[in-house]
């Protein structure tokens, strides 16, 4: 929104609306000019030409540098579930389920959540923090006078490099729960790796692995979209900067979670 | 000839007509009106803060007036979608206070950014073009440095190669020389007036660095809250009996 738009709604809180608090007023204006964000991004993604380059750059800075982190988060998360349900499991007497538990819990929500909330902290701090540097050194201005498309060349390419990096990642990320799950499970009971995988997969379906791994997709939307949005709206030096940063990954977050529990319910009707 | 060229040939390549801007309630451009004719310099002084970098991010369609009109050889800018925009620009080249060079990008990679997207060039026939600009501003040899890596100076310089990329007929200086030593003031002053005598350029220089107008301009117009207040030669400026641009003229004494 344009400071002089800014304005209007600053006169409008002085005359009739004082009663509706400030921050109901930011939220509005933070969500039409997102709509408006969208609109210009929806432009670039959907015309002619494209950003090869850029987008194979920002696949590699995006996706394949989140890799260790997200391998690692990954392994991380099967070692914790394989050790805390191991007691309880045993306790009841149903050992021979923690394969089962184990997979099921990774691939259907805790690989997914975790790869999103991992990269949303590593990659929506870095586009936020550099979009927003560009913005306040004028680089973006630049790009537009150049007659080239910022929405094409910063955002377009970095949104769909998140849409598409986040279900591989994913994938890594499922890949090493149930892995070291499997390694943390041997260690104190022997049992080989492809029992442990059968045992796992055993009653998991495509219904339950495709549409939870293919979920994160709109969490890489959600990251892109917030941290480019962030980016461009820096204001103000190095402390537009640092606001545009924290802000990106703390709304990217947030979005990520209130996302996962509305689509876990539409996939839980899709897929009963 | 179609009507429109003949238009587009015979209008100035800048003209702006009663042009308002206003942040809220500070007025920032109240009734601005100014004319470049084709191959002049025109550059506009004033006070810091008294809308001058405003003023050139509205011809160049980076911000919206409140109102009024600017029109780039015949053509109306304001209100334009973002592809009507782009053709405009195209005929326009920026220098920018600060040169906002890509910083992720070598010097030779930020000359060439516009052309290879709009250049219609081979990939040997736009590395000559970028040497070339790059040698008109005296930085062949830095091809392979980072932004970072060069002194303010040499950045604006890169800015100017890269803003006479696309061949523009207008270019755009906002506060060329500032936080430059006297020496390569001097030296970007010279670059200004080489663009026009080689190039036939229409240019606005925005600027509060006296000397720098004095040396680069055919043309100077000075403003006051919002308003153009004078517009002559330095002579004219000069000869004026009036309070501000006298105090203007002796460095506020």
């Amino acid at each position: 929104m344009s400071l002089s738009a800014t304005a209007d709604l600053n006169a409008g809180r002085k005359t009739g609306l004082s009663a509706i608090p400030n921050s109901l007023f930011h939220s509005f204006e933070w969500f039409g000019e997102l709509g408006s964000f969208c609109f210009q991004l929806a432009r670039a993604v959907f015309s002619l030409p494209y950003e090869g380059k850029e987008f194979a750059h920002q696949l590699d800075e995006l996706g394949s540098k989140s890799l260790p982190l997200v391998a690692l988060a990954g392994g991380a998360t099967g070692v914790v579930l394989s050790l805390e349900t191991h007691d309880t499991l045993v306790h009841f007497g149903a050992r021979s389920l923690l394969p089962a538990l184990l997979v099921v819990s990774i691939i259907k929500e805790s690989g997914p959540i975790i790869t999103a909330l991992i990269v949303s902290g590593r990659v929506a701090a870095g586009i936020g923090a550099e979009l927003g540097a560009m913005k306040v050194t004028e680089q973006i201005d630049a790009m537009e006078v150049s007659a080239v498309d910022p929405y094409k060349f910063l955002v377009a390419t970095r949104v769909l490099a998140c849409v598409l990096m986040l279900p591989l990642l994913t994938l890594i990320a499922d890949f090493c729960g149930v892995f070291f799950g499997w390694v943390t499970n041997t260690l104190t009971q022997h049992i080989s790796f492809t029992l442990f995988i059968t045992d796992g997969f055993k009653n998991v379906t495509f219904s339950d692995f495709l549409p939870s791994t293919f979920k994160t997709a709109a969490f890489g939307l959600i990251i892109g979209l917030v941290a480019c949005f962030q980016g461009f709206r820096a204001r103000g030096g190095t402390e537009g900067v640092e606001r545009a940063a924290t802000s990106s990954v703390v709304l990217s977050s947030l979005f990520i979670i209130l996302a996962d529990v509305l689509l876990v319910r539409l996939i839980q009707v899709l897929f009963p | 000839m179609t009507e429109n060229m003949k238009t587009q040939k015979t209008a100035p390549p800048i003209q702006v007509k009663r042009l308002r801007k206003s942040f809220g309630e500070q007025k920032v451009l109240d009734g601005v009106d100014l004319e470049v004719k084709p191959g002049e310099t025109l550059s506009v002084l004033g006070q810091s803060g008294t809308g001058k970098s405003v003023l050139l991010k509205i011809i160049v369609g980076l911000q919206q007036p409140d109102s009024g009109s600017v029109c780039i050889q015949g053509s109306e800018t304001v209100g334009l979608s973002r592809n009507d925009l782009t053709e405009i620009r195209k005929k326009i080249g920026f220098l920018f206070q600060n040169s906002a060079l890509y910083d992720s990008l070598t010097v030779e990679e930020n000359v060439a950014f516009p052309l290879e997207r709009l250049g219609n060039m081979t990939v040997v026939e736009r590395k000559k073009r970028v040497r070339e600009l790059l040698s008109t501003v005296g930085m062949e040899e830095d091809l392979d440095k980072l932004p970072s890596q060069i002194s303010g100076g040499m950045q604006k310089r890169v800015g100017l190669a890269r803003a006479i990329a696309l061949s523009p007929d207008i270019l755009l200086f906002d506060e060329p020389t500032a936080g430059l030593d006297p020496i390569t003031a001097s030296e970007i002053d010279g670059l200004i007036l080489k663009m026009r005598k080689e190039r036939n350029i229409a240019s606005i220089v925005v600027t509060h660095d006296l000397p720098s107008a004095r040396a680069v301009s055919d043309r100077l117009a000075v403003m006051r809250k919002g308003r153009i207040l004078l517009q002559g030669s330095f002579k004219d400026l000069q000869e004026s009996k009036d309070e501000f641009v006298v105090q203007f003229l002796n460095r506020g004494e």
